[in-house]
């Protein structure tokens, strides 16, 4: 029938086009008012704090100490001096964010799916139930981001330039995850976890993943892996991951997804974004500073290296005469322990040996301490180097280069002055 | 020729309201729109506030190019990305490429070129070091 002979026809079509046209601007709309939540709200946020690019912007639950590295995604590092306590509270916690923190989380909804290929079905659980259905375990675990002390390479590799305070070990609570991947199952073909978080990709693509990593099934397995939903006895703060998150300590922290909704149990490496290309990825061999690295030639970082902290007293401290003081901060060596701590006044030149604690528990930073008294007047460094119980130490200069700037575990330094 | 009014009613109220919430809808979807829209969160000040060469709004150093970085960078990221990296002409383009590769950056066109001249220019390659001496230490008594 063509719309000549029949205009009642074309008429109909024309309102039908019409009203469809309007039900899907209609639905744009209602779409966009879901997802407004993260788009004008943040934008027109990170707008103000560009005008403020100095530096004095603040992050809402972040002490307002805390080095602002990037407002959009938001990342900040915690100075060396607001890490002294053994336990990290929450609120120096560093927040490193790959895409916008989602507002508006509905708790009472919120729900952590277990699929995959290697998953022996697909479960769902509230976050009600996995607080009653599972033992629930309270560690204290390290989390360092895998670009930590990034900007002291040079070539200077592209990112965020975090300097040392990347790091933080607070106490975490919530469930083993190996508890929740056997009540779903798990394949003996399992090779990998990847997690999937509600973060939102920066271009406003609400259905782009913003970043999907995770860990090989063997440290999914272990004790201190968690799924975690409070931090020092409160809820996880919203910029580390509220309401829920994976926390695997010693690795990349990229490795423990915050706002978790979905692990997928794998049959094969995790191939989500930032899994692959150069992103938390190493050359496989040793490469002289700003070669340019095929991409097939990249590992994936897996453990974190020894290092350590001085986080007492705060550089630039001027001593009267030979006083002597305390100095003292933290050490940890990825999934092993601290074996020796050590510091020097005399740039490498002798090494004192350090009172040194054991960890609570395996992933948990260990705190070292010493009295020194500055030899002579004028400027001293003092360095701090950890030995891992392999015999592993910290190299006094940057260790090997590589594009993305990743493991920079060089001693800490601070500088004093004796007067 | 009710009917036919009728369309036109509703054309026509298709149009207002399209009209009316467009603004709201370029802003939300950036992505929606993003081939049709130049997103320019700042405006052009005809006199921008500089202090000792920085441009206060943006951040950025005050020079030739600075605010085609402003206007087409800020959309997705903070003007700190760009301010806090050091690169060569060729390690910002690579960068370019994989925001356009894999993070929805549009074809920058003409613009691509001015604005890598303005990055490699003032945020270009910094000194090599093994480790650098301690910068920047405010002293206190101990």
């Amino acid at each position: 029938m063509s719309d000549k002979k029949n205009p009642s026809n074309k008429l109909d079509r024309t309102s039908f086009i019409s009203r469809s046209v309007l039900t899907l601007f209609g639905l744009v709309l209602a779409g966009n008012s879901i997802s407004s939540n993260t788009g004008i709200k943040s934008q027109k946020k990170t707008t103000s704090n560009n005008k403020t690019a100095g530096g004095n912007s603040k992050i809402a639950g972040k002490h307002a100490e805390l080095s602002i590295l990037n407002s959009k995604p938001w990342n900040a590092e915690t100075p060396p001096h607001l890490l002294d306590d053994k336990i990290t509270p929450a609120d120096r916690i560093f927040v490193r964010n790959n895409g916008k923190v989602p507002e508006n989380i509905d708790v009472e909804n919120w729900t952590l799916t277990i699929e995959g290929e290697s998953a022996e079905k697909t479960k769902t659980y509230t976050l009600a139930e996995l607080k009653s259905n599972f033992k629930q375990y309270s560690y204290q675990l390290t989390l360092e981001c895998g670009g930590n002390g990034r900007k002291e390479f040079t070539p200077a590799a592209k990112g965020n330039q975090w300097s040392t305070g990347a790091i933080a070990c607070p106490k975490w609570t919530g469930i083993r995850l190996k508890d929740v991947l056997n009540d779903v199952g798990v394949k003996s073909n399992a090779v990998y976890i990847g997690y999937y978080g509600k973060d939102v990709h920066l271009n406003g693509d609400p259905d782009k993943v913003v970043i999907s990593r995770g860990v090989p099934i063997k440290k999914a397995l272990e004790d201190e892996a968690l799924i975690a939903w409070a931090v020092n006895d409160n809820d996880l703060p919203l910029m580390n991951g509220y309401p829920l998150r994976l926390v695997f300590g010693g690795w990349p922290a990229s490795t423990s997804g915050k706002w978790l909704h979905k692990i997928s149990i794998r049959d094969k490496v995790h191939d989500g974004p930032k899994m692959d290309g150069y992103s938390y990825r190493i050359p496989k061999y040793p490469v002289a500073p700003g070669t340019k690295v095929p991409e097939e030639d990249m590992k994936i970082i897996e453990v974190m290296p020894v290092k350590s902290l001085i986080t007492h007293p705060k550089t630039g401290a001027k001593v009267k005469g030979r006083k002597s003081f305390e100095v003292r901060g933290h050490a940890w060596a990825g999934d092993l322990s601290i074996k020796e701590m050590h510091i020097s006044i005399d740039y490498g030149a002798t090494w004192r040996k350090c009172v040194l604690d054991p960890a609570i528990n395996k992933n948990a930073w260990q705190q070292w301490r010493i009295q020194v008294a500055l030899p002579e007047k004028g400027y001293h460094e003092i360095w701090s180097r950890a030995t891992d119980s392999e015999g592993i130490m910290q190299p006094m200069v940057l260790p090997a280069w590589n594009p993305k700037g990743y493991l920079n575990n060089a001693c800490h330094r601070i500088a004093t002055k004796c007067v | 020729m009710e009917n036919e009014a009728r369309k036109y009613v509703n054309l026509f109220a298709f149009i207002v309201i399209l009209a009316l919430f467009w603004p709201y809808l370029s802003e939300l979807r950036p992505g929606l729109f993003k081939k049709h829209v130049e997103i320019t969160p700042y405006k052009v000040e005809e006199k921008p506030e500089v202090v000792d060469g920085i441009e206060i709004e943006s951040g950025l150093i005050y020079a030739e190019g600075y605010l085609l970085v402003k206007q087409q960078c800020t959309s997705c990221h903070s003007l700190e990305l760009v301010t806090q990296n050091r690169a060569t002409r060729a390690g910002w383009k690579e960068n370019i490429r994989w925001m356009q590769e894999t993070q929805g950056l549009w074809d920058l066109g003409t613009l691509e070129g001015p604005i890598l001249d303005y990055l490699s220019k003032n945020y270009g390659p910094k000194e090599a070091s093994r480790r650098a001496n301690l910068k920047n230490i405010e002293w206190y008594e101990l």
